[in-house]
């Protein structure tokens, strides 16, 4: 096939059906993905997260569905392998061969049959970007899990791979670790530029890597937007549901004192006990229930450190409770029972005061 | 290449190199006739007495031939003859040897050599049988008493024979209390009465290689009737292709050469004190035991 | 137990004074259940791998074919062996009853499904997701094998020595494929049958002691391999 420009789509699915047992586990009209974005696909556990990742992968054939590669239809007459060869896949089991952890990272080299001293180079400066370089002669099952999923990292990225796929990579890991590891591939898939697809059930994941969040429920991808109008305005309950009804606002620190740091969301600062520092953009997350709701006039009674004023937007009986929008320069949701929404005889328009703690408040790096 | 390294890979290497020279076990014989493998089926008794592994060397050396002596019972011997799936026998179970020739599977029936069957029987005699001249009387006392009897009960030779005495009272005694059988060959039977003290009927030869083992004594021996003869027959080449005819005449010949019936007159007699078989060659077989 | 003692006493000295006949028997021994096993692995790994890793009509009869299998009695095997390598028989052009190859064609039948059942095994203990993330490092359909067997390289070994096992005592189907022919045929378990027939007991026990000894031997070097990389 003739290319005369630089295909921005590497990686199209049309039609995509996968059935297991006479049940739809995937079903996906179209997806695309464009040449150095980040894809996150947030989904519950049994969504089909890991069925779309293995066959955007080729480690799986669909039931029906065409698929391209850089503008190739992938079909029975071409070379799987050759294809894979331009991908790298991790998941979220470290899944390393039993090998010293070099052995491990130029393992995917080895098999393409590239040179001991380019495999060496890659190899030495993927341990290095992973801070794994001292464990290198070390057998790869006396590792740790952090440094056992560093390894697995190491390895995809030795291959340079055109498109590298991410399937809960991060599930794994305890969570100090796991936040270290998290900021280190955003930063060096940022700079890199590889295009990226990530498959997880964690909302922040999505936040701190991706351009694009897809969300999928049930095997069908019920949106897919830039990651703040996925989190603060889902299209459907379902994807509120799941995405938490969060508030998702961007904002930045601007200063940051005794473990509390303060961001600047519109024309507000909201407190947060979190350890960054001033000048960092970040994705300001609050859950529903931690947001409590207050007349107007009752400033002196709540303890929380935040508190805004705003009017009331969105009312929706939620079961027995109320889940309450209030627009205050940027939307916060809040949930409250039903008792206390008749006690402040909630309507819309309504001015009313929004409280929440510094320790409520989720801050993840963008 | 760590992939192509490891223990499993070197285990590998050692069990080929090892295997290797497989190829060239059967490659022994000074020459080669055009077919050089004799098959002999012959009887557990020739081989527990270790007879072959004195004449076999001596054949293969002077011929080139090889021969692969398959020790069974007398009565598979003739079946693996009838079927051509031997090349020549020695075996000593007259009657059904002759029913054999009579059917047209076997040429030149020759004698090579005998010995005697003795009754074979525990210290304590619980018969009473010690010094009796006629095995059917001993036996006639055996049944009267219900004394423990161990029975080849394989078809062999030996067993053909025991049947035929038991036969002269009557009944074979299948299936009393009293008689038992071991389906297997003279060596693995002779232990089991020795263990079970039983009377069993053996080979002269097997007995003496044995004896000392065993806790067994003879009972009734030189009985006409326990006359233990062998003869070597060669299948009938007319009746399979398959057959090794040259290589059966060969042997065949062989047996009853003079040099090889000087070896069967010796064989037994240093460790023993007595020959184990009496060659017999080219003598009328009515003459014999006389 | 004095034979015993007296067993011993005989195998020691015809082990150290060479004995010819005693060690052409030993390395006959080694040679057919060696070889044996050898092709037994050859077949054995594969089909036990290729069962882990594919889902295909009748897989589930095939296993629990195998499974049997893994029990299969030696005089049965020696039984058919010898019926379909006797002279009149299908493969009777071949001329290999009573030779060593005969013995190591009933002794691969023998090894072959317990080496195929631990196979399976030892490679469905293997994370299913590894094969997934072989094929993703880019790995061909024989770099895959190579490197799952290679991962299951410790209950493998564990296969080989229960196949050399099973290939070297057994004497049911050598005796009767093999016809324990003397210096073409002998192997350690059907002399021992012999001479025990023979009522050379000291003898039969001698060469028993040898058939433990050298298995004692090939299951130490295995298992020192087996051990050697495992953590305590």
């Amino acid at each position: 096939m003739e290319r005369a420009t630089v295909n921005q789509t590497i990686l199209r699915a049309e039609e995509l059906l996968v059935q297991r047992a006479g049940r739809t586990v995937l079903d996906i009209p179209l997806l695309e993905v464009s040449r150095g974005e980040t894809l996150a696909i947030l989904g519950p556990n049994g969504a089909g997260k890991s069925t779309l990742l293995l066959t955007l992968a080729l480690l799986l054939s669909p039931t029906k569905g065409r698929l391209w590669f850089d503008g190739l239809l992938i079909d029975r007459r071409v070379d799987w392998v050759a294809l894979r060869r331009r991908m790298a896949v991790v998941f979220q089991e470290p899944l390393l061969l039993d090998l010293s952890v070099y052995e491990n990272v130029t393992l995917g080299l080895q098999l393409r049959g590239v040179p001991v001293s380019e495999r060496a180079r890659r190899a030495w400066y993927w341990l290095e970007q992973f801070g794994i370089a001292d464990l290198a002669r070390r057998p790869a099952r006396d590792l740790s899990g952090g440094e056992a999923q560093r390894t697995s990292l190491a390895r995809a990225f030795a291959l340079s791979p055109e498109i590298l796929f991410l399937d809960e990579p991060f599930a794994g890991l305890d969570a100090p670790t796991r936040a270290e590891v998290i900021e280190h591939v955003a930063a060096v898939i940022r700079d890199a530029g590889i295009t990226t697809v990530l498959v997880t059930h964690e909302r922040d994941e999505a936040l701190a890597l991706g351009n694009r969040v897809g969300v999928l429920i049930d095997g069908r991808l019920v949106q897919l937007d830039r990651p703040e109008i996925v989190f603060s305005a889902p299209t459907s309950p379902e994807v509120a549901a799941f995405v938490g009804v969060e508030t998702v606002v961007s904002g930045y620190v601007v200063a940051y004192q005794d473990g509390v740091a303060s961001v600047r969301v519109g024309p507000h600062i909201v407190e947060a006990v979190a350890a960054v520092h001033p000048g960092r953009a970040v994705w300001v997350c609050l859950r529903p229930e931690d947001v409590t709701l207050w007349s107007e006039d009752a400033v002196g009674e709540s303890s929380a450190r935040n508190r805004l004023i705003g009017h009331v937007v969105h009312l929706r009986p939620v079961g027995s409770q109320v889940r309450v929008t209030v627009d205050c320069g940027f939307p916060v949701v809040a949930l409250i029972t039903r008792h206390s929404a008749q006690a402040l005889s909630l309507n819309l328009g309504q001015r009313v005061m929004i409280a929440f703690k510094a320790s409520a408040v989720h801050l993840v790096g963008r | 290449m760590f992939i192509g390294r490891g223990p499993f890979v070197s285990l590998l290497a050692i069990l080929t190199l090892a295997c290797s020279a497989l190829a060239h076990v059967n490659s022994s014989a000074p020459s080669h006739p055009s077919n050089s493998q004799v098959i002999l089926a012959t009887t557990t008794s020739i081989q527990d007495s270790g007879l072959l592994d004195v004449l076999l060397p001596m054949f293969e050396r002077r011929t080139g031939y090889v021969v692969k002596p398959i020790a069974v019972g007398s009565g598979q011997a003739l079946a693996l003859g009838k079927r051509g799936e031997a090349d020549v026998l020695l075996v000593h179970s007259p009657d059904a040897e002759l029913e054999f020739m009579a059917a047209g599977h076997g040429v030149d029936r020759r004698l090579v050599m005998h010995n005697h069957f003795v009754l074979v029987g525990p210290l304590e005699d619980p018969a009473g049988i010690r010094g009796i001249r006629s095995t059917t009387e001993a036996f006639e006392r055996i049944a009267a008493t219900g004394a423990l009897f161990i029975s080849r009960g394989d078809g062999s030779g030996t067993d053909v024979l025991e049947k035929k005495l038991w036969a002269r009272l009557g009944d074979v005694p299948l299936g009393k209390s009293w008689y038992q059988e071991t389906g297997q060959g003279m060596g693995a039977t002779l232990n089991i009465a020795a263990e079970k003290r039983g009377y069993t009927l053996t080979d002269r030869g097997t007995y003496l290689a044995r004896r000392k083992g065993l806790s067994l004594e003879i009972m009734v021996e030189e009985d006409g009737a326990l006359l233990n003869v062998y003869h070597i027959i060669q299948v009938n080449p007319d009746r399979s292709s398959v057959v090794n005819a040259a290589g059966a005449r060969a042997f065949a010949d062989f047996i009853v050469s003079p040099e090889a019936q000087a070896m069967i007159g010796e064989f037994g007699v240093s460790q023993f004190g007595e020959p184990l078989f009496i060659p017999d060659a080219g003598k009328r077989e009515e003459g014999l035991g006389k | 137990m004095d034979l015993v003692i007296e067993g011993a006493r005989q195998a020691m000295i015809m082990l150290f004074t060479g004995d010819p006949e005693l060690w052409s028997v030993i390395w006959l021994s080694l040679q057919v259940s060696g070889t044996a096993t050898l092709l037994s692995l050859l077949l054995g790994i594969p089909i036990g791998t290729v069962l882990a890793l594919t889902d295909f009509p009748g897989r589930r009869i095939i296993v629990s074919l195998v499974n049997t299998a893994m029990g299969l009695p030696p005089v049965v095997v020696g039984l058919f062996v010898t019926i379909l390598l006797w002279r009149s028989g299908p493969l009777g052009f071949l001329r290999l009853l009573y030779t060593p190859a005969a013995m190591v064609i009933a002794q691969c039948i023998l090894a072959t499904p317990i080496v195929t059942g631990l196979t399976l095994a030892a490679m469905q203990a293997l994370n299913p997701k590894l094969r997934l993330q072989i094929l993703a490092l880019g790995a061909t359909r024989i770099q895959l094998l190579w490197l799952l067997i290679r991962e299951a390289r410790l209950p493998l070994l564990a296969a080989i020595m229960a196949g050399f096992g099973g290939a070297i005592s057994e004497v049911g189907a050598s005796m009767m494929v093999g016809g324990n022919i003397q210096g073409q045929t002998r192997v350690l378990t059907t002399a021992a049958v012999m001479e025990t027939a023979r009522g050379n007991f000291a003898m039969a026990i001698a060469l028993s002691l040898v058939l433990l000894l050298l298995m004692l031997c090939v299951n130490a070097v295995l298992t020192m391999i087996q051990q050697h990389r495992r953590p305590l």
